[in-house]
């Protein structure tokens, strides 16, 4: 018997209100992508029919920071590019969530050198690493998915309430 | 008469006092010229109505860590009418280097020169506009200077302090 039936005898579900939005957020997590790089063609790829990451509610790419909830920081952070995405995340509402995408963004990977951030943990707040140079769509899927479980795990009480003048300042 | 041979002789005739060496490596010529005539080579090897060197493709530099002349610049330039690319070089003595901008006779020698200033810390004296090419304003350090570790120089450029 399938939940409609259920539903048709004017059936309910009893659940809590922090149960509905963590599956309702993990279900719907709009990435910013972050495509510096060679993983940002990863990242497309894992966003086309093969790969299709609308599977996971997550086809809506907001090239606006505004929009949305996941940051993909796809290839190598230089220093200077460092300021720009941190300016962007920044810029994000809360609750957000980062993934640092292939090897350049986790540890500097090969570009073990001085004009690059060896690891973008210095400056954000990394949810999940992704191995490869780059990952395959697969690897970015499995880091999705990850996301999604800690998300599912969220209760509202988790994010602080910041204030209006906190939010000014950091969206400056 | 080769090309070659044409570019010799033409240099020769009227820069044999300031060419220090003419190689020929490979099929490709290289001059090195003192560093004071730089300029007027140039303006020769780009007026010459037989060279017409009209095109500056790179200009870099060397930096050869233990030698008394430590930098050595680097131009490649680039004749349509002979169809033969020419490298001039010029090894620099003083500290802190400085050499005699090219610009206004390749402008697109404005960028390249930049940038090897940007890397090697070597002054191109009237270039108009020294500006450095990658690296962030304020930065203090040149960083291809044999002397640069690799991986830079902790805190000589900012980052964001780390969210939370």
């Amino acid at each position: 018997m399938g939940l409609e039936a259920v539903l048709q005898k004017d059936g309910f579900l009893t659940t809590t209100i922090d149960a509905i939005v963590a599956w309702s957020r993990k279900s719907s997590v709009w990435p910013m992508p972050m495509g510096i790089s060679c993983c940002a063609i990863e990242m497309i790829a894992a966003a086309d029919p093969k790969y299709d990451i609308a599977r996971f509610g997550s086809e809506v790419m907001r090239f606006s920071p505004r929009q949305s909830d996941l940051m993909i920081v796809a290839g190598t952070v230089t220093y200077k590019m460092a300021q720009v995405v941190r300016r962007i995340y920044d810029q994000m509402p809360e609750p957000k969530w980062v993934i640092a995408m292939g090897a350049c963004t986790s540890s500097g990977g090969m570009y073990r050198s001085y004009s690059v951030v060896q690891g973008i943990d210095q400056f954000l707040p990394v949810d999940v690493y992704t191995a490869g140079c780059p990952p395959r769509p697969e690897n970015l899927l499995n880091a999705l998915m990850t996301i999604q479980e800690k998300i599912s795990k969220t209760k509202a009480r988790d994010f602080k309430n910041r204030s209006l003048a906190e939010l000014e300042h950091s969206q400056n | 008469m080769n090309t070659k041979e044409l570019i010799i002789e033409k240099v020769k005739e009227k820069f044999s006092e300031s060419v220090e060496e003419i190689s020929d490596f490979r099929d490709d010529l290289s001059i090195t010229i003192k560093k004071d005539q730089i300029v007027n080579l140039g303006r020769f090897l780009k007026e010459n109505s037989d060279l017409q060197f009209i095109m500056c493709k790179d200009v870099t530099a060397i930096d050869w860590a233990t030698r008394k002349k430590r930098f050595t610049t680097v131009y490649h330039i680039y004749s349509f009418k002979l169809n033969y690319t020419l490298r001039l070089k010029s090894n620099i003595d003083d500290d802190p280097p400085t050499i005699e901008t090219v610009s206004p006779i390749w402008p697109s020698a404005n960028w390249y020169e930049r940038e090897t200033w940007d890397m090697y810390g070597i002054k191109f004296i009237n270039h108009p506009d020294l500006r450095r090419m990658y690296m962030p304003e304020g930065f203090e350090h040149h960083p291809l200077k044999k002397d640069f570790p690799v991986l830079g120089i902790p805190g000589s450029l900012p980052l964001p302090n780390k969210a939370d």
